[in-house]
């Protein structure tokens, strides 16, 4: 066997899964920290793994099941708290649990052992297969597309619906549209940081670029450089020390979050950075 | 308007309305709380559909498209990372389709607005760094940067700091030769010195082409509000009535 190419292709896969994981979740993260729809985001992150739990059991790919279950459970969200008056955070949080309960049932009744359960929960850059990276690949390139082209209607929408709706019957169209994007860009990154962590992946960046910059479009692209910054290093440590890479991201993440506060901090105190936090 | 009703499922919360608004207009909407007064503006913006009646535009003068608004502080989100002349663009979203870009013109007539309502220095900040009079005249700016022919304001007088309310004002003066105005209010004794007439707004609607607005008036018309009067000695008076 020869290891060298072995290691060169796990190389390549891991650093376009970085790359492509900091696109998508860097576009989706400025995005649901905007809205503030991080614990919606929460929520369907967990729910989908029902989805992955089904996926194991009915034979069929877990990726797909999680995606379709994370979008249901988003757009159900949104319905719920919207045409049934029930309270968002409490629609969350019963969705949250519900996926979660069916994952474990399912992979529960599913006859043999699931080695990959572990992967779903935590991420794994051993099981990503390369069809996990061309979907990432064709997630970033939607992502960017659907951000570049539709910019204005987008942020203006979230901004202020109510005052968007004066001027457009297009609101409700582009915003399950765009929760329908999220969902998926979390789906298709929890192979890479797994249910537990995969949010993080798309707070951390655009808190980190929000120390720097307030307007939506260099929050975005610094996002992506953040995440960027964060999942190679935070790969290249895991695979060094070998710790799982999921964890060591979200780690690494935190800690340069931590030092771009206190750079901030300094800045500010000295008077270079006008707007401090 | 021609005998409009609207109602919210079953709740009939304006009966048969009839009312229109003519060039250079400058109309105060009163009445109590719960009248109807902001459906109003959801009709006329097309955020509520009539349940009976209609709402007709002379199209040469007016469509839906060129009537600027001004809503009460609440809607939008003042943490959100956009800035002040990004919030003033959106008042041209209206002509523009959703696949927009801002020209240069645009840009630039942005900040002209923005110049104009003293606030050149705030174009790159966000809301969260305005105090509540800047956040208006951001808004404010935003209802009039696409030139309506007919400009909604809701309530306006909730959030002007008291030293830009005379400026507010006399800005909405100004801007009533170009446009008719059609504004919301509660503050009876405020708007009774700028306005050129008003309509009194409760489940129906009277119209009174005078400025003046009186106790009785509002008593004949079943508007129970409360009159502020003007004077050296600030004073509230209350009506009891059926």
């Amino acid at each position: 066997m020869d290891t060298g190419i072995f290691q060169y292709d796990f190389i390549v896969k891991a650093l376009l899964g970085a790359v492509f994981a900091s696109i998508t979740a860097g576009l989706a993260g400025t995005y649901i920290v905007s809205r503030r729809m991080v614990f919606l985001s929460g929520g369907i992150t967990h729910s989908s793994f029902g989805g992955i739990g089904i996926g194991y059991f009915a034979g069929l790919n877990p990726v797909v099941c999680a995606a379709v279950f994370g979008i249901v459970s988003a757009l159900g969200v949104e319905y719920l708290s919207v045409r049934q008056k029930i309270r968002e955070d409490s629609a969350i949080g019963i969705l949250w649990a519900f996926g979660m309960a069916i994952g474990i049932i399912f992979i529960y009744l599913t006859p043999g052992y699931s080695p990959n359960l572990m992967s779903y929960l935590f991420g794994s850059i051993l099981t990503v297969t390369n069809a996990d990276i061309i979907a990432l690949g064709i997630m970033s390139l939607i992502l960017i597309l659907y951000f570049g082209i539709f910019y204005r209607t987008i942020i203006y929408i979230s901004f202020d619906e109510v005052y968007a709706r004066t001027y457009s019957s297009y609101v409700y169209f582009f915003k399950y549209l765009t929760t329908s994007l999220i969902a998926l860009t979390i789906v298709l990154n929890i192979r890479m940081a797994g249910v537990v962590l995969v949010l993080s992946l798309l707070t951390i960046p655009p808190n980190i670029a929000m120390i720097f910059t307030r307007t939506y479009s260099k929050i975005a692209l610094w996002s992506i450089l953040a995440g960027f910054a964060g999942t190679t290093t935070g790969f290249l440590i895991s695979f060094f020390a070998g710790i799982p890479v999921g964890a060591t991201i979200i780690f690494t993440l935190v800690v340069i979050w931590v030092i771009a506060r206190g750079v901030s901090y300094l800045l500010t105190r000295t008077g270079k950075l006008k707007r401090g936090i | 308007m021609k005998s409009l009703t609207a109602s919210y499922g079953e709740t009939v919360v304006l009966k048969d309305i009839n009312f229109a608004v003519v060039e250079n207009d400058f109309i105060g909407v009163i009445g109590p709380n719960g009248g109807g007064k902001t459906t109003l503006l959801r009709i006329i913006l097309g955020l509520l559909k009539p349940s009976n009646g209609k709402l007709i535009f002379n199209r040469e003068l007016l469509d839906e498209k060129s009537i600027g608004y001004l809503p009460q502080m609440s809607t939008g989100d003042i943490n959100y990372p956009v800035t002040v002349k990004d919030i003033v663009l959106s008042g041209l979203m209206i002509r523009k389709g959703i696949i927009s870009r801002m020209t240069l013109s645009d840009k630039l007539k942005a900040e002209k607005v923005i110049g104009e309502l003293g606030l050149s220095d705030l174009v790159s900040s966000t809301l969260n760094e305005l105090s509540g009079g800047q956040m208006q005249r951001v808004f404010l700016a935003r209802a009039i940067i696409g030139d309506p022919k007919l400009l909604l304001l809701d309530e306006p007088g909730n959030f002007v700091d008291s030293s830009f309310e005379s400026d507010f004002y006399e800005k909405l003066k100004e801007l009533n030769k170009r446009m008719a105005i059609l504004m919301v209010s509660h503050d009876v004794g405020t708007i009774s010195s700028h306005i050129k007439s008003f309509a009194c707004v409760n489940g129906n609607l009277h119209y009174h082409d005078s400025h003046e607005i009186t106790n009785d008036d509002l008593l004949a018309y079943g508007c129970p509000i409360q009159l502020i009067t003007h004077g050296d000695v600030p004073h509230t008076v209350l009506k009891f009535h059926n």
